[in-house]
């Protein structure tokens, strides 16, 4: 597993605009630079943010990486999700999912309580 | 002068990038907060703001991590994140050097610090300045926890770090407030985005504002991470500012659980002896 190289490459591409602007032009140049499985490279050309996710990558790094592939917040959500259906349990790293209402019905939950009080 | 500011404030991207999906009522309360709290930093008239972080990857990776870190620069850019993400512009933010040396060389008697010359803020820094000095008109002096790569900074350091900074602040001329910015309870960048637990989070404010060392390095990872998610991990920047405040109890002036913000956003101060 080189979840390390995975997240590094994330790394620099959030914070170097060099490495962006490489990335856009030279991508595969660029990704042979890091030691990588085809099931990370797959994942990170596609991309494939739910696959990312389920691999381990810190979700720090990774909300800028879809963020960068313009995916909206809601989108780099359902996307997580969709790569717990499809690939699995988290498998590395602390960014696991534990289960949650949804926002919609924790906003709802917390507007009836400060109604009761 | 001994140290003129002590605080804490919440720093989630949400806060600015998802503004407008908040309640209305809410966020403007939220918003007055953090403007309240600029209004008090700016009444101690300091020369300079520690803002003690925990960035998330912006210049620390887990190539060479340290436990704790201090900018030592004239100034600073940020936020690194895509401006329309996170919808703050992104700027240079003025620093003191030479102030920066000496307060790393005081902090440096009695806790090993990374110095960094260079230094991005993320949103851990950008969203509370974006709030309390959105003028960019006080040098910065940026300080960091880790808190995102594990093995993470132990907890009575981050308390050793904050007394360290005390210390350092104290024996300086000029007038040194000090801001920790981080999240309580939260699960952030996940698909439970939003979930706050926040019984865990006034549990904490209340030991935080009692100043209560004790109970505040009482938590051990696996208990914050089982009841504050990975975000609570951040815990340690309160912790450090309660350690900095010496003995200070402290006041919570805004506490709020705000989901699509992901967090109990909050701002908290210590009533520093005058």
């Amino acid at each position: 597993m080189s979840l390390y190289q995975v997240q590094k490459l994330i790394y620099q591409l959030n914070r170097d605009p060099r490495t962006r602007e490489r990335y856009g032009q030279e991508r595969d140049a660029v990704l042979a630079e890091y030691e990588l499985t085809d099931e990370e490279r797959r994942a990170l050309t596609e991309p494939d943010v739910g696959l990312l996710y389920v691999l381990g990558v810190n979700g720090q790094l990774l909300m800028h990486f879809a963020a960068l592939h313009k995916f909206e917040w809601n989108a780099y959500l359902d996307a997580m999700r969709q790569g717990l259906v499809k690939h699995g349990p988290v498998r590395e790293g602390v960014y696991a999912a534990t289960g949650y209402e949804g926002v919609d019905a924790h906003d709802a939950r917390l507007k009836r309580e400060r109604e009761k009080h | 002068m001994p140290l003129v500011y002590c605080g804490a404030c919440s720093h989630a991207p949400g806060i600015t990038a998802r503004a407008e999906r908040a309640d209305a009522q809410t966020r403007q309360a939220l918003e007055g907060a953090l403007h309240r709290m600029g209004d008090n930093i700016r009444a101690t008239r300091p020369d300079a703001l520690i803002v003690v972080a925990a960035e998330h990857f912006a210049n620390f990776f887990m190539n060479n991590m340290p436990a704790f870190a201090m900018g030592m620069a004239d100034a600073y850019e940020g936020p690194i994140e895509d401006e329309a993400f996170l919808r703050i512009k992104r700027t240079k933010v003025p620093g003191n050097k030479a102030l920066s040396r000496k307060l790393i060389e005081g902090v440096m008697q009695t806790v090993d610090v990374t110095y960094a010359e260079e230094w991005k803020f993320d949103h851990g820094i950008s969203v509370p300045l974006h709030f309390l000095t959105p003028d960019y008109d006080l040098p910065i002096v940026p300080a960091n926890i880790n808190c995102q790569g594990p093995p993470l900074t132990p907890l009575k350091r981050a308390w050793a770090f904050g007394e360290a900074l005390r210390s350092a602040a104290d024996a300086v001329r000029e007038r040194v407030a000090l801001v920790a910015t981080g999240g309580i309870s939260h699960w952030p960048a996940t698909p439970d985005s939003g979930k706050i637990n926040e019984a865990w989070d006034r549990e904490f404010l209340a030991r935080w504002a009692n100043n209560d060392r004790e109970a505040l390095l009482s938590y051990t990872d696996a208990e914050i991470y089982r009841n504050g998610g990975q975000g609570g991990f951040e815990i340690r920047t309160f912790i450090a500012a309660a350690a900095a405040a010496k003995g200070a109890k402290g006041t919570i002036d805004f506490c709020e659980p705000i989901p699509i913000f992901a967090v109990s956003c909050t701002t908290a101060r210590m009533q520093l002896a005058t």
